[in-house]
């Protein structure tokens, strides 16, 4: 993962040239390649769809932002004409697109270290001499993974409402489903479905260190905790990090429980989150402005995720 | 392991240094930490199952007793009774969505599997000029959110009049970079070169050796990637919400969002959309159950190097 994915972004720029001269041997280079054809057989069926689907629609919507729709008249024929970047002016003055990056970024600030601050003290006490039932209590944390976030949303949705949850104690004297409080009810779902996945990550990281390495340092009369703090944590960073990325994607791509949630709460708008914009921006239909937010999110994603690798990568090395 | 039965052994006996030893019948934590460790997670065990021991509860109920009996507990057990009210409800939609999602998840699945596999083995195992800046691209899409790109694949897929499809929600799913990935970490550290040049002497053709040799080596890193992307697409809904129209295309996830949005004109919808969510994460957790011994492995690979 590490040093490899730094050139990723003007990799990208190069893609479009690649994808033709995969398929046949690479004529012009003087190395010899072994096995061509076995290569071309393995790769091909994947660089096609990769270039179909990933990277054609990636520069087919920066193609698209770049347009704007032209009218003869108010009900005149609509043309798309280049209009530079008109769109990306209007994403930048576009309050409710800033109010939900906001929004979102708030909602990762919280929510992704209480939720992978959970995962790695779950991990570690699954790691630890302290516990019995491990196997139950690694398969009770993971369930909540197999329930998709729509599902989970629904139900939490359900759990939250006044008058059906099973905790009316708890949830008719604090509304969830407020404007103040909804967020963090959306945060709660996020957190229950992917604590366990996150756990599972960092606790096969754990696993894969030897125990001969924890032997010194129990020779030295180090306790668990200090096992933990100094010596597995350091060691599994990789995989911490590796989540920490995930989860910064995720958080910025907030839609399915929002969007379930507008049933639930009237807090909750049509521009609640980045990708909820992009959606009812899609479907007034103005398609060209939501290309235009959809290339600016995928790139925020982007650069805060790498930079988030190459600052923990930059902390690793000190 | 013989570094664990040596330790117990060493002749200066303190506490802490016992304390430390992981053997299962060795020398106690202390009772208060081990007691505060099984605590926090007999807590959070509540927290994480009681959502889904309610769904379950509330499945069993009939619509009056829904909103009348404890909702942690039994009231009179309907639970096939609502299952068979689901499945006959507008000619047997729901059955169909489910269908959809296991056909979606578990055919798109298997192909990005084999799609990335073959692509992460070659970018392992041969030598060929590009292979590098292929790889960083493909690290590159693994950054690239699949929500960013559901709107730019609906604009593609109208202007070929795919929209609206099954093919518009499963071609896009084949593409697993993440696979491509993990696999391509996966078989440089666990297929020998000398096996595959070995294979090459008895005969075996490149493509043969693969899927006979290599796929069997590789088996605990595919089935990581084919239950992950399984689960991504059965969760997906982004994709399916701005593509689809037609209900008969729906995976299970949109088609309950869908019935869930409308319980407030038809309060009916609610006693099926309960129902429906729990037989929607039924498949699920079977499928991790019976895969969890190959899963565990894999998923250490990718986050290990």
């Amino acid at each position: 993962m590490s040093a490899s994915a730094i050139p990723a972004a003007d990799a990208r720029s190069a893609a479009s040239r690649r994808p033709a001269s995969r398929g046949q041997a690479p004529a012009p280079r003087k190395i010899k390649v072994a096995h061509p054809k076995a290569i071309a057989i393995f790769i091909v069926p994947f660089a096609v769809l990769f270039t179909l689907f990933y990277l054609v629609p990636i520069g087919y919507a920066i193609y698209q932002s770049l347009l704007v729709v032209e009218r003869d008249g108010t009900f005149g024929k609509a043309t798309e004409v280049f209009g530079g970047l008109t769109q990306y002016i209007a994403v930048f003055q576009n309050g409710p697109f800033w109010e939900s990056i906001t929004r979102v970024l708030a909602f990762g600030v919280v929510q992704v270290p209480v939720m992978l601050g959970l995962a790695l003290l779950f991990a570690l006490l699954l790691d630890s001499p302290l516990l019995r039932g491990k196997r139950f209590f690694r398969l009770a944390f993971f369930v909540p993974y197999a329930v998709p976030g729509v599902i989970a949303a629904i139900m939490w949705g359900f759990l939250y409402s006044p008058n059906l949850s099973p905790f009316t104690a708890i949830t008719s004297n604090v509304s969830f489903l407020s404007a103040d409080l909804v967020l963090w009810a959306i945060a709660n779902v996020v957190t229950w479905v992917y604590v366990g996945y996150n756990m599972l990550i960092i606790y096969s990281a754990l696993l894969a260190i030897p125990t001969e390495i924890y032997e010194a340092a129990r020779l030295d009369g180090a306790g668990q905790l200090r096992i933990a703090w100094s010596i597995k944590i350091p060691l599994i960073m990789p995989a911490i990090v590796l989540t920490g990325i995930f989860s910064i994607i995720g958080t910025l791509q907030l839609l399915a429980e929002p969007q379930v949630f507008r049933t639930f709460s009237s807090a909750v708008t049509s521009t609640f989150t980045p990708n909820l914009m992009v959606y009812s921006t899609s479907s007034i239909p103005n398609v060209n402005l939501a290309a235009a937010f959809s290339v600016v999110l995928a790139l925020a994603t982007f650069v805060l995720s790498f930079s988030f690798l190459k600052f923990t990568q930059r902390k690793e090395g000190k | 392991m013989s570094a664990l039965t040596e330790s117990p052994t060493v002749a200066r006996p303190a506490k802490r240094r016992a304390a430390a030893n992981p053997a299962p019948k060795g020398p106690k934590e202390s009772p208060l930490s081990r007691v505060g460790a099984m605590t926090v997670m007999l807590v959070f065990t509540l927290y994480f199952l009681i959502p889904i021991w309610w769904l379950f509860v509330a499945g069993t109920k009939s619509s009056s007793q829904f909103t009348s009996t404890n909702p942690l507990w039994f009231a009179d057990f309907n639970l096939f009774e609502n299952i068979g009210n689901l499945v006959a409800y507008r000619d047997g939609v729901f059955l169909k969505w489910m269908l959809n999602s296991a056909l979606y998840a578990g055919a798109g699945a298997l192909l990005a599997t084999l799609f990335a596999g073959m692509a992460g083995y070659a970018l392992a195992k041969y030598r060929f000029p590009g292979r590098e800046l292929l790889f960083n691209i493909v690290l590159g899409g693994v950054l690239v959110p699949a929500t960013a790109l559901a709107l730019p694949l609906f604009l593609i897929f109208s202007q070929v009049s795919l929209t609206n499809t099954f093919w518009a929600v499963f071609l896009p799913s084949l593409v697993s970079p993440f696979g491509v990935y993990l696999t391509r970490i996966f078989a440089s550290a666990s297929v020998p070169d000398e096996l595959i040049e070995a294979a090459r002497l008895d005969g075996a053709g490149e493509v043969r050796t693969f899927f006979t040799v290599s796929v069997k080596l590789m088996f605990p890193a595919l089935v990581t990637v084919f239950l992950f992307q399984f689960v991504a697409i059965w969760n997906n809904f982004f994709l399916p919400l701005i593509m689809l129209r037609d209900e008969t295309l729906f995976p299970v996830t949109l088609g309950l969002y869908a019935w869930n949005s409308q319980v407030n004109q038809i309060p009916e919808l609610r006693g099926y959309v309960l129902i429906g969510a729990l037989l929607s994460i039924i498949p699920l957790i079977i499928l991790f159950l019976l895969l969890q011994r190959f899963w565990r492995n894999g998923l250490g690979a990718g986050s290990v190097k």
